[in-house]
């Protein structure tokens, strides 16, 4: 069977937890700084790593094939194009 | 295809069981994510409502967010990160035939699915009694950015935290199948699908802390 290879270690899983809660602290720093307009995005940035940690470790992404590679991307592609064209239309109003 | 009854008068070394029991792994994964695509649209689409809305009441929202207790929110991410953890470990355990651990991971687990929704309980009881709820008449009365940001809050924790819910009453029921053997290394699946679930549930609150809690 092919599930022998998709054993995530123990160590591995707690070196991203620690990631996961250094970059939680990261964030929590950051916003004690007055950055203006990049704060959001500076935490939507970090925000992020934390969720492709989360995705390609917890969640296995990494083990699976095409399939779900591909609809996830096409999800979140989706999500952009109507996050897009939302902002688009409020703008134009 | 082989009609039902008549290979099993065969004997045994002529049957052919793989036949007999079908899995399929993959199409089981793929039926989950199809769903977690939906979960993703769902709370994307509530983000979208509170970027909109944030981009035209910015000062409002901030003035709110500095309402919401910060240490609630840190305390909460860290237990969904533990737990987290603790299902990925669990997981991890069955396919190794670990079983006392995958019971501790998912009792872990759980437990912090728990305590984050006690906290969330303290956290939103503290707000209502200082008269910040959907429709209280200082919100109602009070600037329309703090009514919408505290409308969204109300939504979002509250959608997030019945996805909590589900999501323990998930993971209650893998740690029984645990216990039974009936999860093991050969059928993880359905260990592994509610696996997903709690993850999706800990990724969208990786965004809910930062937009809520972080604004200043």
């Amino acid at each position: 069977m092919e599930t022998e290879s998709h054993i995530v270690a123990y160590k591995t899983l707690g070196l991203v937890l620690g990631a996961l809660l250094v970059l939680t602290a990261v964030t929590v720093g950051a916003s004690y700084i007055d950055l203006g307009w990049m704060n959001v995005w500076i935490a939507l940035m970090i925000a992020s790593t934390k969720a492709g940690l989360v995705l390609v470790v917890f969640m296995h992404m990494k083990f699976e094939g095409r399939a779900v590679v591909w609809s996830f991307v096409s999800t979140v592609l989706f999500l952009a194009i109507m996050i897009g064209f939302i902002f688009w239309d409020v703008a134009f109003r | 295809m082989i009609l039902a009854g008549s290979w099993i008068h065969l004997p045994t070394s002529q049957r052919e069981p793989e036949l007999t029991v079908q899995t399929d792994q993959t199409g089981k994964k793929l039926g989950m994510w199809l769903f977690l695509y939906t979960e993703i649209i769902l709370f994307g689409a509530l983000f979208v409502l509170y970027a909109v809305y944030f981009a035209r009441y910015t000062q409002d929202f901030i003035a709110g967010a500095k309402e919401l207790d910060r240490v609630f929110g840190v305390i909460n991410t860290i237990i969904l990160l533990v737990s987290s953890f603790f299902v990925a470990a669990s997981i991890t355990a069955v396919r190794k035939d670990h079983k006392k651990i995958a019971l501790a991971g998912l009792g872990g687990a759980l437990g912090c699915g728990g305590i984050f929704l006690v906290n969330k309980y303290f956290e939103w009881g503290h707000k209502i009694a200082l008269g910040i709820y959907p429709g209280a008449e200082k919100l109602v009365d009070g600037p329309a950015g703090q009514n919408l940001f505290f409308g969204l809050y109300y939504v979002i924790t509250g959608l997030h935290g019945l996805h909590i819910v589900i999501g323990m009453t998930l993971l209650s029921v893998s740690l029984v199948l645990v216990q039974k053997q009936k999860i093991t290394s050969k059928n993880d699946a359905l260990l592994d699908n509610c696996g997903l679930y709690w993850h999706l549930v800990d990724l969208v609150w990786i965004f809910i802390f930062p937009l809520f809690y972080l604004v200043v």
